[in-house]
């Protein structure tokens, strides 16, 4: 099929050609950084914590009337009120074990930091930006990380300071992440770091595979894996602890707790929004993120839909338009498969104009995002992904009218238009 | 003629019932999903104190010098107060009202023994916040320059927590007690929940959904208390002391601050205060960096900490270059509709119809294939704003509400949207030349 005398057809019908063509152009720019947005958004949400996320969940209180001071012996009053409540908690007959803790991944509330290799640098001088936990010998195992390298924290490791004690713990655990930035050759175990400018030294003597950090912005995102684990419970009018239940018995652990800690200490703050699943603290993190998924999806949806209706449309009518000229061309011998390979050819020129344009377009307003709103570069390959996608739309919108022009009887030709 | 034109417009979308049914589709749905998350956008961008944003400031201070900036990875100077800075501000008292402030999150024991203590947030502020916001009060008022001075155990108390503690009463001179100690009310504010939380955007982000402030009570009270805050620490340095009090006397940043300026003088002075100020702690050995500040007007100042969050400007963006593809859509099925009907326009021209009746005629129809556009928009904007809330996070979800400017808005942007597209289409319409018309029928 020669494609001269297509093109010069379609010069009469300029308006249209360019109206579908800009169609086609914008649907193309905006569904590839509509789905490149997805594939992010979904690419965060699957993140792993590094937790064994079943059967855990996390009690937030606060006592009344606790010491609020920071001197040695409200310090020790408030570790009592601490240990008074691990214990009720580990004696429940659905829990399995339980440690204290500052916060989990996905909680955003994080106590972020810097760890050194040299005593003499300052808190923002660091090698590596950390984020900490505090916890207790049963930290590693009640969150279900994985130890890769040294060992885990033994009750002898583990101390306790007020919320706001500058001081550093003598042994750490880390993760791979951060163990692998400061020490390339795999080596971390029993080597020393300096955490946020201190001139203490602190030992590293475990390595776990994984575990992110708190904070799910995109501040955080070349740091989500580097973290501190300190063998310490932290002392303050408030406590966390994450709890992992027996197995399947999530649901009446999560029931019973607040009654146990009431029976320890009525005089806390206490209430349904304390005892949070951790699927219940996944959703909540991520719930911006799918739901921006969730809108670009359906705005796609509904751009393809316009799209393609909009070719159905303006072909109809050109089949309507070219009835005659139809009837002729198969009164002078074309098969039906010719007709019908005219509209699809015709199609893939117009949709290949506006692709062309379209893919300009597209890398256009991705850099436009980047430049505002702190997106990532597109691939290239979601451009292609689009072309693919936008050029089989329109050969799959034009083929119903095509084929009703290829049904055209070439007796039409002799009749009048 | 008018009347006759919405006829002839009738019987054309009902000739073509598909390619009616197409348009009214495309811009129902373009104009939905662009009224939607305007109207997001429109409730989180809007100026949460518009009568007063040009007199509010929130000035900032460069504590942590260049070397914060090059290898702590901060853009720009600390964007709260260190509490050294913040009370040496109030104390030299230069801006017309002001307020030094932090959040706080105590807890409540009422005095019915059987009910369990709760925890309520607010915030710890100076007597001149109260005038300086402009706030609400129902009973009551703030206290005074000297409950501040003297550190008086007083406190103002939201509608919502007032009703919970006592019931709908008026309170003022009752007692509260927050973590153990006893607080005189001394106002109750009326239903306030200014969105975004323009005071202390540093530690609410903006958006605290639809919980207004419980509590709000004296700045020195608070600290003499050793009341911890309950927001954002940021720190350039590890405190030397330990405890709230090393908090106090470290450079970590954690107060946030306001000042009411009421004309260009007093801006420029304050300026030059905040210079002068700095040049002092320069001299006096503090940092040895050369001055540096800024005086940030409210509505700059909530642009800089990206109050907007960007995913609602993104899908912003997004349903409006989808409204486009529908409009061009809507243009190219009018101009396909409008072109099949040039023997009728042949006719009509004609018979003497002017250029200006077919015009007429046809942005007629453009205009009802808008207008019933709009229609099916309502209702999907109604359907896309109830369901705005299992898309976006809550509190921001919150705020999109479905009102008479937001409906008519989008009758509005539906129909003058589709006549513009109708445009280009029927001025090829009215260039139908009769004769050849005529002639080839």
């Amino acid at each position: 099929m020669t494609i001269h005398p297509m093109i010069s057809a379609l010069r009469r019908h300029k308006a249209g050609v360019v109206l579908i063509a800009l169609q086609i152009a914008l649907t193309l720019a905006i569904v590839c950084n509509a789905v490149f947005i997805i594939g992010q958004r979904i690419q965060r949400v699957n993140r792993p914590t590094g937790l064994d996320e079943q059967n855990l969940f996390l009690v937030s209180q606060q006592w009344v009337g606790a010491p609020a001071g920071d001197d040695p012996a409200s310090i020790q009053k408030l570790d009592a009120l601490l240990r008074e409540d691990l214990a009720a908690l580990r004696a429940m007959p659905d829990v399995a074990s339980v440690t204290p803790t500052n916060s989990l991944p996905l909680l955003n509330s994080s106590w972020n930091g810097s760890v050194s290799l040299h005593a003499d640098a300052n808190l923002i001088g660091g090698n590596a930006r950390t984020t900490y936990y505090f916890g207790d010998e049963n930290f590693v195992r009640t969150l279900g990380l994985h130890l890769v390298a040294g060992r885990d924290f033994n009750a002898g490791d583990v101390t306790n300071k007020g919320f706001r004690d500058p001081s550093e713990p003598t042994v750490v655990i880390v993760t791979k992440a951060l163990a692998d930035k400061l020490f390339p050759k795999g080596d971390a175990v029993g080597k020393v770091v300096y955490l946020d400018g201190s001139g203490t030294p602190s030992t590293i003597i475990g390595v776990v595979e994984r575990l992110q950090v708190p904070a799910t912005g995109s501040w955080v995102s070349d740091f989500a894996w580097n973290a501190t684990i300190a063998p310490v419970r932290l002392n303050a009018n408030f406590a966390r602890y994450a709890v992992r239940t027996k197995p399947g018995r999530l649901q009446a652990a999560m029931k019973a707790v607040t009654s146990t800690l009431y029976k320890v200490d009525p005089l806390r703050v206490l209430d349904d929004d304390s005892v949070k699943s951790f699927a219940d603290i996944r959703t909540q993190a991520y719930r911006a993120d799918v739901g921006m998924a969730a809108l670009m999806g359906v705005i796609c949806l509904i751009l393809l839909g316009v799209t393609a209706a909009g070719i159905v449309g303006l072909t109809s009518f050109w089949v309507g338009q070219r009835h005659r000229q139809i009837g002729v061309r198969r009164a002078l011998g074309a098969r039906k498969a010719d007709i019908l390979q005219y509209f699809q050819m015709e199609n893939l020129l117009i949709a290949g104009l506006g692709a062309a344009v379209g893919i300009a377009l597209a890398v256009g307003l991705n850099l436009l995002l980047m430049k505002y709103y702190e997106m990532d570069r597109m691939p290239v390959l979601y451009v292609l992904a689009g072309v693919v996608l936008v050029l089989a739309l329109g050969q799959g919108a034009v083929f119903a009218p095509a084929r009703r022009a290829s049904n055209v009887p070439p007796v039409v030709a002799t009749r009048a238009a | 003629m008018f009347g006759y034109y919405l006829d002839l417009a009738l019987r054309s979308l009902k000739r073509s019932p598909g390619l009616t049914a197409l348009m009214v589709l495309a811009i129902g749905f373009g104009v939905a999903a662009s009224m939607t998350t305007w109207s997001v956008f429109r409730a989180v961008s809007g100026d949460p104190i518009p009568w007063k944003s040009s007199k509010l400031f929130v000035p900032q201070l460069d504590i942590w010098g260049p070397d914060s900036r090059k290898k702590g990875g901060y853009n720009d100077i600390a964007d709260a107060f260190d509490y050294t800075d913040a009370v040496a501000l109030m104390r030299d008292h230069r801006g017309k009202l002001q307020s030094a402030m932090y959040q706080v999150s105590p807890s409540v024991v009422p005095a019915d023994a059987a009910k369990h203590p709760i925890n309520v947030t607010g915030h710890a502020v100076f007597s001149e916040f109260f005038p300086m916001v402009d706030a609400p009060f129902k009973y009551g008022s703030g206290w005074s320059a000297q409950d501040d001075q003297n550190r008086s155990r007083v406190l103002v108390l939201s509608d919502k927590l007032n009703q919970k503690l006592f019931g709908d009463v008026n309170s003022v001179g009752r007692s509260v007690d927050i973590e153990g100690k006893d607080y005189r009310v001394v106002g109750v504010v009326a239903h306030w929940n200014p969105q975004p939380r323009y005071y202390d955007v540093v530690n609410t982000g903006g958006f605290v959904g639809d919980g207004a402030e419980d509590v709000f009570l004296p700045f020195n009270t608070a600290i003499d208390v050793g009341m911890p805050n309950n927001g954002n620490t940021n720190c350039n340095a590890i405190p030397k002391e330990s405890g709230f009090v090393g908090l106090q006397h470290s450079t970590c940043v954690w107060i946030s601050y306001m000042v009411e300026l009421d004309n260009a003088a007093q801006v420029e002075s304050y300026r030059n205060y905040l210079e002068g100020y700095m040049r002092q702690q320069q001299q006096a050995g503090r940092f040895n960096w050369p001055p540096k500040y800024e005086l940030r007007v409210l509505p700059d100042w909530l642009s800089f900490e990206h109050v907007v969050p960007d995913d609602t400007k993104v899908s912003l963006l997004v349903a409006l270059g989808l409204l486009i593809v529908c409009l061009v859509n809507t243009a190219g099925l009018l101009l396909a509709k409008f072109l099949r009907r040039s023997g009728e326009i042949g006719v009509r021209r004609a018979l003497g119809a002017p250029r200006n009746a077919v015009y007429a005629q046809f942005l007629t129809e453009a205009g009802m294939v808008g207008a019933a556009g709009g229609v099916l928009g309502l209702l999907l904007t109604g359907v896309g704003v109830a369901c705005v809330g299992w898309v976006l996070p809550k509190d921001i979800a919150a705020l999109a509400k479905l009102d008479v400017s937001l409906l008519a808005m989008t009758l509005l942007v539906a129909v003058v949207a589709t006549v513009l597209a109708g445009l280009y289409p029927t001025w090829r319409a009215s260039r139908v030349q009769p004769a050849w018309q005529l002639k080839s029928n």
